[in-house]
């Protein structure tokens, strides 16, 4: 009766598609699903929304774009370019960017939002990593999201070729060098790439069908099973009170997520538009049309690609071998393949390792505090400390220019960085974690320090600690406290030696070098062990830092077994404060 | 007219056309030759006072008589247009020793400048500061010295002169701030470790389309800020920053519980 | 807050039977005291502040109106144009219109969400993501019921047949489709180049050649073959050119250290390398005049021209291949011969 038009009208359309469709069994399962909160959750979107961003301006550029090694002379509004000879690719970039009002503004929403896309996917790739929330059972996600990373670089490098500018063909011709040094098969790789000798004719109508329909098509697809694992799986969530492996706690799709998360898409949009509207990105005006005799000084692939130009910047040369009459580049070879393959398999198998040092088969759903994995978290800093150190080698000819230093000399330092760079960036790493650990169990026990100075009767003075509540307090016990895997026996009972025991001790260092150091989490009895150390007025007060760790040596079972120098991390044996355990 | 056929027959006639011929080229030849000519040529009191200023500020490494030595050039023919570039950029008097010598604001005026240059000059014979006429960005094809800039100059200079590194921490400089002059006069003479770029490796008029073609760049960049077009590398530093900067805040704000 | 289901792998670790026997100070691990109380917003406490918020909203949504406006109008009356400085306000203002009009949308519609949607948070379960043994079975014998039904088990041929077809039936597309895009898989083509006895150097990109006098001590110059884009080759002429670029410059003689063998492939302190790198092709170009020495932009391995163009600094192995070069009739420089050996980056079979 109160029904107004609008409102018939929903209903019969809704009516309408139910009957043929079903909707309302989706619309009943999805709508007010729970989705957590959390600004790192937003991380991913980022790199969904650029990628439809890219799709949007993508095919805006495809309507004017000529994909053709053809060349023309250049008639047009920009003068530095009137009456080049160019190929038609270059031209119409040219057109596209100068004659049609809006087509700049597009190509340059465009090319950020490709790099916006990757510097996204790689960020939410760490918030996944160092929150392990790519344990069971989201490791074939992980994978999946591997998978898009590298997609993501292909599409970004196929089509930062397409322009057919100076700049991206000896890009290209970069491309050409390391596959022809590829032993047995390189020159005809070469040729398959190319259609013949470099640089051809078909190397740019090919790298746009990959660009617009064979690599853009299969990151749909994987966005599409990535998306649907995510529900189906439900989204991790980060430990608190309330929390737990069996719920998800948060706010409804609808209408919460809709509008924050659709609002971001629109923010992701005007960010770009802005970034577009005022910075400049690849001018291929100044680069000119490509010709294989120029070359321009700071001669680079784009962010995501910077870290193989910097591996074969910093390789030594004299690795290139002649063995029986045959050429073999290893100058090219370990840092154009092998280097990036150790990098990229170690990060896509990542959680199968861990999975093996932890033995554990169990789903979770909460995630860590990157503190509580130590070694995770300083395996993910080592990673990235050898991609940063890849990256700054790419870019060592501006650091030369822009901190006044000799090419040279950056050269070593980074060759040496890249040795050793990692595995101090691991020990720190792993040195901060532990320490934020005791940190947490300093505070869980003892409170908050209030700054308050008290005298007791008896002429003492302390400071008053103020005990955690027990919310705050449960974010920092919750976690399990993961153990090295002790292996069986090497002898069953009857003193046979045991099958698959070389196994089990392989697997066993494994672990030791995973959890061998490790804090763990306050118990309930240290707690009230600590609690009834301390008196006072309120019940918890600390007397002082000599006195509080005395009694929590005493109370803890912490001890060191004479084995924890060779635990395989290579460290000697730490000083072990309040409840450290060493096996 | 009938006047001037009539007097075609005389006698003097080859001699006139002749004379009148030689002071045209002689002309023409002032006009655009690369050559000091156009330029009033210096006097002999110029060039005492650039000895007088040569001998307080360079003679202590070049010598007394500009003659050089262990790894410091000798000056004897290197031409006014050295100067003019050495002393104009200020990389000379040079500050101290290092890769190279930098640029820096001059340490003497464009009289002092050009009294130093007649000195010089006056040593040997040696490239001639342009005329205003050769360096005139108006009068090249920018789009001609773009090509000519990409095969010769960008892959030191970078792509439109940003500049770019070299070996040991040699550089090759940003030639935005130059000036047409600077331009040319570098091209000539080849200062430290750029090669030189003679007349018949790019003609005057090349070098003249070369320099139309750095001028628009003045112009900037049609796309927004030119972020120093250093390339892919300065587009990724601000994409992080800028791009990831604002998005990472934003993720924050909308996760921000409202208060 | 859990679910109930039993036998999952959801429970919680125990954390070891060791502190269960110290455990009699109670229990080994602390309770989740479940989600904290709900703070109410400013907006949920004062109508006045929700009707502010709904208010920013509005305008916000008013300010996307505004921003597509305004891209219209800018997209009507600042057209790209013909100078750089007009390109440069089209596009400024076409995104600026862009960035509104989509910002506001965003920030409209997060401030919504955040001050006036409810924000009690609420717990969904979770369940395991296998299936239940009893579903397991039954998916079992769903495919055990069909794999009987084909009898694949008993037909071990016909399993054989069907492999092998189906492994085999993409080569039809495959074998044409990989034959097919090596163009004429003459990969013996890098071996030579345009240049050859006789052929003069010219510059690039006029094709001017070159005389010897012309090339003064200290310069450098940019050399292509000479009729680069005429005759058998001009459809290919840009591949010639990829491998026939070549650098020429004048040392003093003194300066110049040669090798027995190439004496006379020099001509006056003029030498000639091949501009390709030997590491991945990149042009090498950036020649200093006063150390002699050669460097690649991309990957910045050195080459000391000096010193037959030897490697001294990094990731390139070989020195650049050097073009033997000596002056015609007219005293143009002349190329003598071919490059000695194939130019640009290793191959595996490049020695062969």
């Amino acid at each position: 009766m109160s029904q107004t038009t609008a409102q018939r009208a929903a209903a019969g359309t809704a009516d309408y598609l139910d009957q043929r469709t079903g909707i309302s069994k989706a619309v009943k399962g999805f709508a007010r699903k729970i989705f957590p909160d959390h600004w790192s959750f937003l991380l991913g979107e980022i790199a969904l929304y650029s990628f439809v961003i890219l799709i949007i301006s993508g095919i805006f550029l495809t309507m004017f774009f000529v994909p053709s090694m053809g060349l023309i002379v250049y008639e047009g509004p920009f003068a530095p370019m009137n009456g080049l000879e160019m190929s038609e690719a270059f031209a119409s970039t040219l057109a596209l960017s100068f004659e049609v009002t809006g087509g700049l503004l597009m190509r340059q929403i465009h090319h950020w939002a490709a790099l916006l896309f990757i510097a996204a996917i790689v960020t939410h790739m760490m918030r996944v990593f160092f929150t392990g929330a790519f344990r069971k059972p989201r490791e074939v996600n992980w994978v999946v999201g591997f998978v898009l990373l590298i997609l993501g670089m292909a599409a970004g490098f196929t089509g930062y070729s397409l322009p057919d500018d100076v700049l991206s063909g000896n890009g290209l011709r970069i491309t050409d060098g390391v596959v022809k040094s590829i032993p047995v098969a390189g020159s005809y790789m070469s040729y398959m790439i190319f259609g013949g000798e470099f640089p051809g004719e078909h190397i740019i109508p090919r790298l746009f069908t990959l660009h617009i329909l064979v690599i853009p098509g299969l990151i749909l697809a994987l966005i599409g099973l990535h998306l649907f694992l995510v529900v189906l799986h439900k989204h991790t969530h980060f430990p608190g009170p309330g929390r737990t492996q069996r719920n998800v706690v948060g706010f409804p799709l609808f209408p919460v997520y809709v509008a924050k998360a659709g609002g971001f898409f629109f923010i992701v949009f005007g960010v770009l538009a802005l970034m577009a509207a005022t910075m400049t990105i690849n001018p291929v005006w100044n680069y000119g049309p490509y010709d294989p005799s120029p070359i321009g000084a700071g001669a680079q692939p784009d962010w995501y690609i910077i870290f193989l130009e910097g591996a074969l910047r910093l390789m030594p040369g004299n690795t290139e071998y002649v063995i029986g009459g045959f050429t073999l580049s290893l100058n090219v070879l370990i840092p154009a393949v092998i280097i990036p393959g150790i990098l990229f398999t170690l990060l896509a198998v990542y959680p199968f390792i861990e999975a093996y040092a932890t033995g554990d088969k169990k789903e979770h759903h909460l995630l860590d505090r990157p503190r509580n994995a130590p070694v995770r978290t300083a395996t993910g800093v080592a990673i990235l400390t050898a991609f940063f150190v890849l990256l700054l080698a790419g870019a060592n000819d501006i650091i030369a220019t822009h901190f006044s230093m000799s090419l040279n000399d950056i050269t070593y330092i980074f060759r040496a960085s890249l040795l050793i760079g990692p595995f101090i960036a691991f020990w720190i790493t792993k040195r901060i974690c532990l320490g934020l650990q005791r940190k947490d169990r300093e505070l869980v026990l003892h409170g908050h320090e209030t700054g308050r100075i008290m005298r007791l009767p008896h002429g003492e003075y302390i400071e008053v600690h103020k005990p955690l509540d027990e919310f705050e307090r449960w974010t920092l016990v919750q976690h399990e406290p993961n153990r090295p895997i002790e292996p069986a026996p090497q002898h069953d009972e009857r003193g046979v030696r045991r099958k698959g025991y070389r196994r089990d001790a392989i697997r066993a260092r494994v672990s030791r070098f995973f959890y061998e150091d490790r804090v763990e989490p306050v118990t309930p009895q240290e707690l009230s062990r600590a609690q009834a150390h301390h008196h006072g007025p309120e019940g918890l007060v600390g007397t002082g830092d000599g006195t509080v760790a005395s009694v929590d040596h005493g109370t803890t079972d912490a001890y060191r077994s004479v084995q924890a120098g060779d635990a395989g991390t290579g460290q000697g044996p730490v000083p072990s404060p309040a409840g450290e355990r060493e096996r | 007219m009938k006047a001037i056929a009539a007097r075609r027959h005389h006698r003097h006639a080859p001699m006139v056309l002749l004379l009148l011929a030689l002071l045209m080229t002689g002309g023409l030849y002032a006009a655009f030759a690369p050559s000091a000519v156009s330029a009033a040529a210096p006097s002999e009191d110029d060039i005492a006072a650039g000895r007088a200023l040569f001998i307080a500020n360079c003679a202590t490494c070049h010598g007394p008589s500009a003659e050089g030595r262990d790894d410091v050039p000798s000056l004897i023919g290197v031409g006014a247009a050295s100067v003019d570039f050495q002393v104009g950029t200020g990389r000379m008097p040079m500050q101290m020793d290092g890769p190279q010598a930098a640029a820096k604001p001059p340490q003497f005026d464009q009289e002092q400048i050009n009294q130093l240059a007649a000195y010089v000059a006056s040593l040997g014979p040696g490239p001639a500061v342009p005329s205003a006429q050769q360096v005139d960005p108006a009068l090249g094809d920018a789009a001609n010295g773009g090509a000519l800039f990409r095969t010769n100059c960008a892959m030191c200079h970078g792509a439109i002169g940003a500049g770019g590194a070299l070996t040991e921490g040699k550089w090759a400089p940003s030639l935005a701030d130059s000036t047409p002059t600077q331009v040319y006069t570098a091209m000539v003479t080849g200062p430290q470790s750029m090669p030189v770029f003679n007349d018949a490796n790019l003609t005057p008029d090349e070098k003249r389309d070369i320099i139309a073609f750095l001028e628009e760049q003045h112009r900037g960049s049609p796309g927004g800020i030119t972020l120093g077009s250093l390339g892919p590398v300065g587009e990724g530093v601000w994409v992080w920053i800028v791009g990831m900067g604002l998005l990472i805040g934003a993720s924050v704000w909308i996760g921000a519980k409202s208060s | 807050m859990s679910n109930n289901e039993k036998g999952t792998d959801l429970e919680p670790r125990s954390s070891g039977a060791d502190v269960d026997q110290a455990g009699a100070a109670g229990p080994e691990r602390f309770d989740n005291p479940g989600l904290p109380t709900h703070r109410d917003r400013a907006t949920d406490r004062d109508p006045a502040a929700a009707r502010r918020a709904e208010r920013t909203v509005i305008v916000l949504f008013a300010l996307s109106v505004l921003g597509t406006i305004g891209t219209v109008v800018a997209y009507i009356m600042v057209p790209t144009g013909e100078s750089v400085e007009n390109m440069r306000l089209s596009n400024l203002l076409l995104g600026l219109g862009l960035f509104l009009s989509m910002f506001g949308i965003g920030a409209a519609a997060v401030h919504w969400a955040k001050t006036l949607m409810s924000d009690h948070e609420q717990a969904e379960d979770r369940h395991p993501q296998r299936g239940d043994a009893e579903t397991r079975q039954a998916a079992i014998a769903a495919l055990g019921a069909g794999a009987e039904d084909s009898g694949i088990g008993r037909r071990g041929v016909l399993k054989g047949a069907v492999v092998s077809a189906v492994a085999l039936a993409p080569l039809s597309v495959a074998v044409p489709l990989v034959g097919e895009l090596g163009g004429d898989w003459n990969v013996s083509k890098f071996r030579h180049t345009l240049w050859e006895r006789g052929r003069r150097l010219t510059r690039d990109p006029s094709g001017d050649p070159i005389r010897a006098a012309d090339v003064t001590i200290g310069s450098v110059f940019h050399v292509i073959p000479e009729g680069l884009r005429e005759g058998d080759h001009a459809d290919h002429w840009i591949e010639e050119k990829a491998k026939a670029v070549v650098l020429m410059v004048r040392l003093d003689p003194a300066d110049l250290t040669e090798a027995e063998d190439r004496r006379d492939w020099s001509y006056e302190g003029i030498v000639a390398y091949s501009k390709i790198c030997t590491h991945v092709g990149c042009p090498v170009a950036l020649y200093e005049q006063q150390t002699h020495h050669l460097l690649c932009p991309c990957h910045q391995s050195t080459f000391d021209i000096s010193d037959g163009a030897k490697v001294v600094f990094g990731p390139a192995k070989r020195a650049l291949p050097q073009l033997p070069i000596t002056v015609d009739d007219e005293g143009y420089l002349v190329a003598q011969d071919d490059f000695n050996e194939p130019i640009g980056p290793s191959y595996w079979e490049r020695l062969k």
